[in-house]
């Protein structure tokens, strides 16, 4: 039985914002399939009474005083950034 | 006779002495790298001018009398996923070809501290996503052993480095092994110290909660004294521990009489080749010599971390990768009409397989319907598996076991079937979901390529790992041989 389909797989691509081809699109949702096959034995163990791991140490609400700082200086963030005009990113339009 | 050979608190000495320059100690990394680097492919950029600017202003400060503290003068390495201020950082990725940082990551500033040198930075699996450095977009690493074998990965190149003497000391990342395993196949020191001793600030993120820098030296002095110079709590990293830390040098008295080693079962099985095994069973009976004990263990849930581990830290990248969308930073495509097609498209030019993989699994893994099916229950896996570590540090003071099932295999070999590939992983990662600290030190060889000892540690106890490790090194001299660079020298 397959536990991914090729639909699922162009909809997981478009969740994580990745344009496949429909060659990449057979060839992943085959490995997919294997990895979360193999990975279905994790079913193997009961952890009904299991609290779930995030965080290996005891850590808990690590704050700071709450003082204002100045950021990265703007000039020095567009350094990298691939389009910018008037200190601002640019981008490609959002709407049609 | 390289100067490399020399430990670093003999190098330290002969700074001091005068015998040496730091000038004399960055000449000796550039004329190896450009010996050798052709081969060995360990380094993506150099910093030589900043190195040699660099190594001027602390030969003054030696002349002065100035000159402080144990990596004083020391060229370094430094894996390419830890942003470096001005210093092209790729994370061997083409989304991030053009990227200069614009500040140091918490490690660096730490170095500069204590006035070491950068030479370059080094190559790795892209985003760290791999076990042989042969997921990097820009070249192949050789291993210095066989330069037809990889280097392991994803740490490859800061381990390639050490080996083949480029520099004395190189920093990488650990996620499930990415500095255990590179340094057991290529026979030099690796330390994944427990999660939250080294600040994560400006390690580019692959799995927030397993990620970890640590040092890759050529013995276990060195690696403590590199670990002194970067661990501690820092106010930009929530995760960085508030918990001393303690004078790992002040651990390495050769004295283990009466430590008592368990043996996980689970980590001699199937699977590990029958010279892994062989020189695992050699090591424990070196150990046991010197005064310690030890006993077979069962860590039950060893068999679960893989599955457990590639949920996660997919997962967990699937988020952390969503950054590179070519808004900011690194690649942008340049055929897009609207901004999703931006995003997918410049995804899909940036990213290499691997990684690509990866995002999808983790996306899947956490999406709607399928969250607690995969994800919510391998966190509870993660519990157990950290629990069977917990029972057994209750009785034990370290675990010791192999660091990889096999020594290094060659390039191209596991590069067919993705999960051969994670396989490499298996007695790694259960270290890295249970955060404790794991090294890997030379025990062995297997036709001509080293094998490496993995000692496992309790939570924050670098210390008892570091004891262990350089009992083991003294009493052996597996550590003193070095790569021939076949085809090379």
């Amino acid at each position: 039985m397959t536990r991914i389909s090729k639909e699922e797989a162009k909809h997981v691509a478009n969740l994580a914002r990745l344009a496949i081809t429909e060659e990449e699109t057979e060839i992943i949702t085959k490995q997919l399939d294997s990895i979360i096959t193999f990975a279905e034995h994790l079913n193997e163990l009961d952890t009904a009474n299991i609290e779930p791991t995030t965080h290996v140490l005891h850590m808990k609400n690590v704050l700071r005083e709450d003082k204002s700082a100045p950021g990265l200086p703007r000039e020095e963030v567009l350094k990298n950034a691939p389009d910018h005009q008037d200190g601002q990113i640019r981008v490609p339009g959002i709407m049609e | 006779m390289s100067l490399f050979d020399h430990k670093v608190s003999e190098l330290q000495q002969m700074l001091q002495t005068k015998e040496i320059s730091v000038r004399d100690l960055v000449s000796e990394s550039y004329s190896r790298i450009k010996d050798v680097d052709g081969k060995v492919q360990a380094f993506l950029t150099l910093d030589e001018e900043n190195a040699w600017k660099k190594a001027d202003e602390l030969d003054a400060k030696l002349a002065r009398g100035e000159a402080k503290g144990p990596l004083f003068g020391m060229p370094i390495g430094i894996k390419d996923n830890i942003v470096t201020k001005g210093l092209r950082t790729t994370c061997a990725s083409k989304i991030l070809d053009n990227f200069d940082p614009i500040y140091d990551a918490t490690v660096m500033e730490r170095l500069q501290q204590n006035e070491t040198i950068t030479i370059g930075k080094l190559n790795m699996d892209e985003f760290a996503m791999g076990s042989s450095t042969e997921n990097s977009a820009f070249q192949k690493t050789a291993n210095p052993w066989d330069l037809t074998a990889v280097p392991g990965g994803s740490s490859g190149g800061s381990a390639a480095a050490v080996a083949a003497g480029e520099v004395p000391f190189s920093l990488g990342s650990d996620t499930g092994g990415s500095i255990r395993q590179p340094a057991s196949y290529c026979g030099v020191v690796g330390m994944k110290p427990t999660y939250g001793r080294v600040s994560r600030y400006g390690l580019v993120a692959f799995a927030s909660s397993l990620d970890q820098i640590g040092p890759i030296t050529r013995n276990v002095e060195d690696n403590a004294y590199l670990l002194q110079a970067i661990a501690g709590i820092d106010p930009m990293d929530g995760t960085s521990a508030h918990i001393e830390v303690p004078d790992f040098t002040k651990a390495l008295t050769g004295d283990i009489k009466g430590l008592k080693i368990a043996v996980p079962k689970e980590y001699l099985g199937e699977g590990v080749s029958p010279e892994v095994r062989q020189s695992v069973l050699d090591s424990l009976k070196v150990l046991e010599s010197l005064g310690a004990s030890y006993e077979e263990v069962s860590l039950p849930h060893s068999k679960y971390a893989l599955s457990t581990y590639y949920i996660l830290s997919s997962s967990e990248a699937s988020a952390n990768l969503s950054r590179f969308d070519g808004v900011r930073y690194g690649h942008r495509t340049e055929n897009a009409e609207n901004l999703l097609e931006m995003y997918k498209q410049t995804r899909a030019e940036g990213f290499g397989d691997e990684v690509k993989r990866r995002i999808m699994l983790g996306t899947f893994a956490l999406s709607s319907g399928y969250y607690d099916a995969y994800y919510k229950k391998a966190q509870k896996v993660r519990t157990l598996i950290k629990n069977d570590f917990e029972k057994v540090f209750d009785q034990y003071d370290v675990i010791v076991g192999p660091t990889a099932p096999t020594p290094a295999f060659k390039m191209g070999e596991n590069t067919k079937d993705p999960l051969t590939m994670y396989a490499n992983d298996i007695l790694t990662i259960p270290v890295n979901l249970a955060g404790v600290p794991g090294i890997s030190v030379p025990n062995g060889f297997s036709k001509g390529l080293p094998i490496g000892l993995q000692i496992i540690g309790k939570h924050f106890d670098e210390s008892t790992v570091y004891k262990v490790a350089h009992a083991f090194e003294q009493a052996t001299d597996f550590h003193k041989q070095k790569p021939s660079l076949q085809g090379v020298e």
